[in-house]
């Protein structure tokens, strides 16, 4: 039996170190993946609740987990406009600087 | 400790010194890839632990196999080998996001400190297999699953617009 506790510990954690790395990381590519960090932070959140929670022999819960399911279709979706964008910036200025992108600042 | 406690503890170690290399590695793009990598096999892991098996095995195929290799494929095709810009105002950016985590993962803990059921129920039979997790999809979840075939196809078409060169 796995101390729940320390599951969503581990979750918390992996999610701040991403949060470090979508404010700090000047790198479009670095801070894209540190996105997908968080997401995954929060998938281990839902199957560690799910596990606490998982209903009957008769009616299992299992909604966690087809949350889960449901976030890594959308982490491909978002990877795979992200990395566009990428790739039309980088055609653009020649370079993956996030402080490139400026066109848009105030 | 039981044998899955120290390999929950094993993984976990494994998955938050990776996420630190990911994340903190300025010099090689391609390396941070790899612990990317190296990450979500960590999380698969624990994921098994979990009971939540179909979960690893697409965790596996679907970041592990699909995303990270595309992250590649963006970096080499790039050929991105580490950051080239000039540091501009990183100390009061570091500073900010020092504060920001201590502050953020404190209340998260905090949250969830003490306030969980200490005991587990048993899992029902076939928790998180393939057959009980596909009719969970396929019944209650069924709009979901629909929902999420439109915005597969909406990403396709949104990728191919936005790295075409020219749109005719």
């Amino acid at each position: 039996m796995l101390p729940l506790e320390h599951v969503i510990g581990l979750s918390a954690i992996l999610f701040v170190i991403g949060m470090i790395g979508v404010a700090t990381r000047r790198n479009l590519i670095v801070v894209l993946m540190s996105i997908e960090l968080m997401l995954n932070a929060v998938n281990l959140a839902f199957v560690g609740f799910n596990r606490l929670w998982p209903g009957t022999a008769a009616a299992p819960a299992l909604d966690g987990q087809v949350f889960v399911l449901m976030v890594i279709t959308v982490a491909a979706a978002e990877v795979a406009v992200g990395l566009g964008i990428v790739i039309s910036l980088f055609r653009n200025r020649d370079s993956v600087d996030l402080e490139e992108a400026s066109l848009l600042k105030w | 400790m039981t044998v899955p406690v120290v390999l929950f503890y094993l993984f976990a170690a494994l998955a938050v010194v990776s996420a630190l290399g990911m994340v903190l590695n300025v010099r090689n793009t391609v390396a941070s890839a790899m612990s990317l990598v190296v990450t979500m096999i960590a999380l698969a892991g624990i994921y098994l632990l979990l009971e939540a098996y179909l979960v690893a095995v697409v965790q596996i195929m679907v970041y592990a196999g699909a995303i990270v290799v595309l992250f590649l494929f963006v970096v080499m095709l790039l050929n991105l080998r580490h950051d080239t810009f000039a540091p501009g105002r990183q100390w009061l950016l570091k500073a900010g996001a020092l504060l920001l985590s201590v502050v953020v993962l404190s209340e998260l803990l905090r949250l969830f400190a003490g306030g969980l059921p200490a005991t587990q129920p048993e899992v029902p039979p076939g928790f998180g297999g393939y057959h009980v997790v596909g009719i969970a999809l396929y019944t209650d979840y069924v709009l979901l699953v629909e929902m999420a075939s439109l915005l597969l196809l909406a990403a396709i078409v949104g990728a191919l617009i936005l790295a075409k060169r020219r749109i005719d």
